[in-house]
């Protein structure tokens, strides 16, 4: 068991760390609600300054959100580098420990050297180290380690295309930084979900089947191996393929298995990870209407200029271009951009419903008192708080401080969704009793497997 | 000594007589129907360094009407000629900063022409292009308070190229490129007037960033005014 559940510390830096994230994210968004992502033309420096040393007479008009993106940045790769390397050592030894700790070392060296070529090397090793990590924390049973170069890759990733939409003054990089922005949320979120000590309570239900139990009849700590009994039948646990050991091994496992008879319908995990790719879908669509910097599409809302489907040939655009008077956002709309309004106002609806569905199926099914169900509830007020606002960002004409608002919404309702859907796969796993029945004194362990064979029969959970 | 003379002599001469030979075209543009009404700049206001050079609200300034309906910042300009630039020789055009924003809006520049942006506000400013068309490139300068003009050269033909200041996301100015020297921008009282204009037959074209566009023919005759007017209409 490597879940880190006998470090609180770890658990507690990670929950800072996504913190300090979403605190990022919000910044993001002030800067581009405001219109001001290139107020600082230069990058890493700015103004010509190491931005560690940009002197405060210089914090003016625009500079002052963009530097302060720069900084809040900063501050939230050193924590992820910091929570990818303590969960790199706490898993690891000897050559492995050290290979790992100085390949993420030499990565940050490297990113201080400030070079274009070495950030786009960088940039290219990080994208392809972030799909492997992804990839081998789904393969390998019984580790974190990789989560954690998975965000470290993330947030190198980030950091360079932050950098090169300044100087390459590319919007669409802009618009993958967004997106980014929003997985390497979630991706911190899970880590602070896995090394909590609800998930590993949670976990250990599911872990301790006879083969986990030692001769004390208790679950092994973090670092002891589990119990090897030959002898004992097991029942088996749901069959879910390679990795299930671990959180998103035992998600990904869970996701492919047919078997079912537990008391959470299996659909219902899927729902809820359906609507969360469909909010991570709507957040990109929504980085895409934002990096058009044509301010809004659509004046209005629950219509659109008037209408419930707003006419977009090109007299009426042109029209509409005539009576629109944009302080900031002054690009000509387009026919796409109205189209893109209506399809993120419509994709909000089906997010609204799927929620709404998700949060009775959850009472339903796991009564009103169970935490899956009290936190899709929690989702759906978020969600609907986010479609509020959504719908005064229109009303106030995209004030920034209602537009990052919504752009915060987001986020957060993307890595609940996430989060919801990890617990929820975990809670389709059988449940093994924590206690099994004490041997008689002086009864060899081995000789107890009928009993212990009973008291480990899969109960499923009502949850 | 006297080659010299004869040459000068005749250049002047051909010079004299293409002037001669050259018209004028003027005009009126005039707004039909009534524009949206111009927002506050807000953002200009509240900014601690520029919203202490207003004493009232600023306001946008997109169409600048006349009380009969001249409309003003309109771009007019002949179509369909190329390569007749003389950018290259051409003063620069001047765009300013002045209490945090473009002075003037709108202005036009033929292709290779230089185009100086200027600081003189107290404050940084910085100072990015973003043009459409290939061959124009994007920039972003930072200019500080008292430092040099910044110089900009778009080679490509190009209606309102887009400059602006990220640091006061509200200041703005569009500059359009022509390849010859045949245009002119109205002014508030609505009228405009493009000069020497060889004598010929043209298609004559006025640009206004939200009330669209018009087009007519025209016909310039030696030595005789042409007149165009426009009408764009709010709709």
């Amino acid at each position: 068991m490597s879940l880190n559940s006998k470090q609180p510390g770890l658990h507690r830096f990670a929950v800072v760390t996504a913190f300090a994230t979403l605190a990022l994210i919000g910044v993001g968004g002030l800067v581009t609600s405001r219109g001001v992502g290139l107020a600082v033309p230069d990058w890493p420096n700015t103004n010509g300054y190491n931005m560690f040393f940009f002197p405060f007479s210089g914090w003016v008009g625009g500079v002052f959100y963009e530097h302060s993106h720069r900084l809040v940045a900063a501050l939230v790769g050193l924590l992820t580098s910091a929570l990818a390397i303590w969960l790199w050592i706490s898993e690891t030894r000897s050559k492995t420990r050290f290979l790992g700790v100085t390949i993420m070392v030499l990565a940050l060296v490297l990113m201080g050297v400030r070079q274009m070529p070495i950030y786009l090397a960088l940039a290219g090793l990080a994208l392809a180290m972030m799909i492997v990590g992804l990839y081998l924390t789904f393969r390998q049973p019984g580790s974190l380690r990789w989560l954690g170069v998975a965000a470290f890759a993330a947030v190198v990733l980030q950091g360079v295309l932050g950098g090169l939409r300044v100087v390459w003054l590319k919007d669409q990089i802009g618009i993958f930084h967004a997106a980014l922005a929003q997985l390497f949320f979630v991706m911190v979120c899970a880590i602070a979900l896995f090394t909590s000590r609800w998930w590993a309570s949670v976990r250990s239900l599911h872990r301790n089947t006879p083969a986990d139990l030692n001769a004390n009849g208790r679950a092994p700590a973090a670092h002891e191996p589990p119990v090897k009994s030959a002898s004992s039948p097991q029942p088996s646990p749901p069959k879910g393929g390679e990795g299930e050991d671990f959180p998103i091994g035992r998600l990904w496992g869970a996701m492919r298995a047919r078997s079912s008879g537990e008391s959470l319908p299996r659909w219902l995990p899927r729902l809820l990870f359906a609507t969360t790719l469909l909010i991570f879908f709507q957040l990109i669509l929504g980085a895409a209407m934002r990096h058009q910097h044509a301010g809004l599409a659509i004046p209005d809302f629950p219509l659109a200029y008037g209408k419930l489907w707003p006419p977009m040939d090109a007299a009426s655009v042109l029209r509409y271009n005539q009576h629109r008077l944009e302080v900031t956002d002054v690009n000509p709309i387009t026919a796409l951009q109205i189209g893109l309004q209506m399809v993120h106002r419509l994709v909000a609806l089906a997010i609204l419903a799927a929620v709404a569905f998700s949060a009775w199926a959850a009472r339903r099914q796991t009564g009103a008192k169970s935490r899956l169900s009290r936190g899709v509830m929690l989702w759906l007020g978020l969600v609907c708080a986010q479609a509020l606002l959504g719908a005064a960002t229109i009303w106030s004409d995209k004030a920034a401080d209602i537009a990052t608002a919504h752009v915060l919404g987001g986020a957060l309702s993307l890595a609940l969704g996430g989060m919801l859907s990890l617990i929820s796969y975990e809670k389709l796993r059988p449940v093994y009793p924590q206690k099994p029945v004490k041997a008689p004194r002086g009864l060899a362990a081995e000789n107890m497997a009928p009993a212990r064979q009973q008291a480990a029969t899969p109960q499923f959970r009502p949850v | 000594m006297t080659k010299i003379t004869a040459w000068l002599t005749a250049a002047t001469l051909t010079v004299g007589v293409q002037c001669a030979l050259a018209g004028d075209i003027t005009g009126t543009i005039t707004l039909k129907g009534t524009p949206p009404a111009e927002k506050d700049i807000t953002p200009l206001k509240e900014d601690p360094n520029c919203g202490k050079l207003y004493t009232s609200m600023p306001t946008t300034r997109f169409y600048v009407v006349g009380p009969k309906g001249e409309l003003g910042d309109v771009v007019v300009a002949l179509q369909g000629i190329e390569g007749k630039s003389t950018g290259d020789s051409a003063p620069p055009a001047v765009l300013d900063q002045k209490a945090c924003e473009y002075v003037p809006q709108i202005m036009a520049v033929q292709t290779g022409q230089k185009v100086v942006v200027k600081n003189s506000d107290q404050v940084l400013h910085n100072v990015h292009d973003l043009p459409t068309v290939a061959g124009n490139a994007e920039m972003n300068k930072a200019q500080l308070p008292g430092s040099p003009d910044l110089t900009f050269t778009l080679t490509k033909p190009e209606i309102f190229v887009k400059f602006k200041c990220d640091v006061h996301p509200w200041m703005f100015a569009w500059v359009s490129v022509f390849d010859h020297p045949y245009f002119a921008i109205s002014g508030k009282d609505g009228t405009f007037k493009i000069t020497n204009v060889p004598p010929g037959k043209y298609t004559i074209k006025a640009f206004h960033r939200k009330a669209g566009e018009a087009t007519q023919q025209i016909e310039v005759k030696a030595g005789e005014p042409a007149k165009a007017d426009f009408t764009l209409e709010a709709k």
